[in-house]
């Protein structure tokens, strides 16, 4: 279908070319792409054996690492149930709970929700799941688009430290992590790859010797 | 990025004008939802401040904040107690002091909303001063155009009418040319300002001149009470030689989009059958409006300088 859009545009480093981005890009690799592939893939086959009625498959991705996640796992439905579900992208900014506590207004992203989502089975795609506000901001959002019948969460990966409750119903990896670290998902060393970095928070002995 | 009010285009970078464009092109998407409007801005107030009548702008403005589900005031001189002769800044501090998130404000001379701002905490917003500026409308009337032709750099723009007196035609002037458009402008000599070419645009004396393969035309309307007689000798001799109709649209190019702040005196400035349908795009304009300034609310309500505490 579409190209997959750059995956966090404004994340602060150049990562200009996706194979540089392998090379420099900090931290370290947690999922490689045929491990997210793979996450993917048993996924889908757990989104099939829980649901019944499967032709009411909504998939939305929540922008941005959400959006080629959403694509993939509708392509690993095609694969394992030869189903073709609905994708959407929603974007959480205008719902979030501190968009006007911090400075700069976040900008916004696209939304783009191709059919009314009225009695579907709303399978919401995230890249990484923490504290859960982001998936209170997407059902509130999808709420505004209709009465789904159910609404289900996918997360690539779950981190923890929820703030708010909130369950994930598919993870692809649990990652423990301390809540000063940060998880990102970007684009891998080839084009059209995708890889999931844990970059940690500067340890003790370090902050020790800068001060 | 942005300051904490918008007061004039002029003050604006091209990153800034191109972040509310691109801001509003998301408004836009939820404009086009069965629920059109979003948490974003609840519990906050928004007043506007209008000295100078008008409905169309305040409902634009009225409808924008409430699609963000802020509570919006509405405060207009006939109303008030500008009557019994307290000052505008009075009253602006008065309304300041019940805690506005953003305060919109119009007024028929030019520089109140920034003299209001440099009182008052809350961001203040240009709704139209004088023959200033009018923010807002450049911000839609580009938006309007980058939609319809995908583009703003490049483009030739003909702005037709009253200029020295239009801040209409002085924000689109800004706001065209820093995105990289050509404009000229087309009048009678007394309604070009004299240090027009200080703008970076080119005036015409001649219609047929200033149409010559432009992508944009865009009429301005006529104070007519203001100005028969003193700037035109009549109505009738503007609208036969300024005056926009099908015959001179084609020395513009195939694909010319027309525009008009509104409202049209109709066969003035455009040709009845000029001003609804194609190639007009005056109603997309006004939708449009309401998706700029949802943008530049969400971009500025509730937001502080950061310098002073």
């Amino acid at each position: 279908m579409q190209s997959e859009p750059p995956i966090h545009p404004d994340a602060g480093s150049p990562a200009s070319a996706a194979s540089e981005a392998a090379t420099s890009a900090p931290g370290r690799v947690v999922l490689d792409d045929v491990a997210i592939r793979r996450a993917l893939m048993r996924i889908a086959h757990e989104v099939v054996e829980r649901n019944d009625d499967l032709d009411r498959l909504y998939l939305v991705g929540v922008p941005n690492g959400g959006v080629p996640l959403a694509r993939r796992l509708a392509k690993s439905l095609h694969e394992v149930a030869d189903l073709e579900p609905v994708v959407g992208i929603l974007d959480t900014t205008l719902y979030r709970d501190d968009v006007l506590t911090s400075g700069e207004r976040p900008r916004l992203r696209v939304t783009e929700m191709p059919s009314a989502v009225d009695e579907q089975i709303v399978i919401l795609v995230d890249d990484v799941c923490s504290t859960g506000r982001t998936i209170r901001a997407a059902m509130d959002a999808l709420m505004d688009f209709g009465r789904p019948r159910a609404v289900q969460v996918v997360a690539l990966v779950d981190r923890g430290h929820r703030e708010l409750p909130i369950k994930i119903d598919y993870v692809g990896k649990n990652i423990p992590t301390r809540s000063e670290d940060r998880v990102k998902m970007r684009p891998g060393r080839e084009e059209g790859l995708l890889e999931v970095a844990l970059i940690e928070a500067a340890g003790e002995s370090e902050r020790g010797e800068a001060s | 990025m942005m300051g904490t009010d918008l007061l004039a285009i002029e003050d604006l970078s091209r990153e800034d004008i191109e972040l509310v464009l691109e801001t509003a092109g998301h408004m836009q998407e939820v404009g086009r939802r069965d629920v059109k409007k979003v948490p974003t801005l609840r519990g906050r107030t928004i007043i506007n401040l209008f000295f100078e009548s008008s409905t169309r702008t305040r409902t634009s403005f009225e409808i924008a904040g409430k699609r963000l589900s802020a509570d919006v005031v509405n405060f207009s001189p006939s109303s008030s107690s500008l009557k019994k002769s307290e000052s505008i800044l009075d009253t602006a501090k008065t309304l300041d002091a019940m805690d506005p998130d953003a305060v919109v404000v119009r007024h028929a001379v030019a520089g109140v909303p920034k003299r209001i701002a440099d009182e008052l905490a809350a961001p203040v917003i240009n709704a139209g001063d004088g023959a200033h500026e009018h923010p807002t409308q450049a911000l839609l009337d580009l938006l309007t155009v980058k939609e319809r032709k995908g583009r703003i750099d490049g483009l030739t723009v003909t702005i037709i009418g009253d200029i020295a007196h239009s801040r209409v035609a002085r924000s689109n002037i800004y706001g065209f040319t820093k995105l990289g458009a050509e404009v000229r402008v087309a009048a009678p000599p007394t309604m070009i300002p004299a240090n027009v070419d200080c703008l970076g645009v080119k005036a015409f004396g001649s219609l047929r001149e200033a149409l010559d393969g432009a992508d944009v035309v865009m009429a301005l309307r006529i104070q007519m009470e203001r100005l028969t007689g003193a700037y035109f000798p009549s109505v009738r001799e503007y609208s036969g030689t300024f005056g926009l109709d099908r015959a001179k649209l084609r020395f513009a190019k195939d694909d010319v989009i027309v525009m008009h702040p509104g409202p049209v005196n109709r066969g003035v400035e455009l040709a009845h059958d000029l001003a609804d349908g194609r190639p007009s795009v005056i109603l997309d304009q006004v939708r449009n409006g309401v998706a700029i300034r949802m943008a530049v609310l969400y971009l500025l309500a509730g937001r502080r300088p950061e310098s002073e505490a």
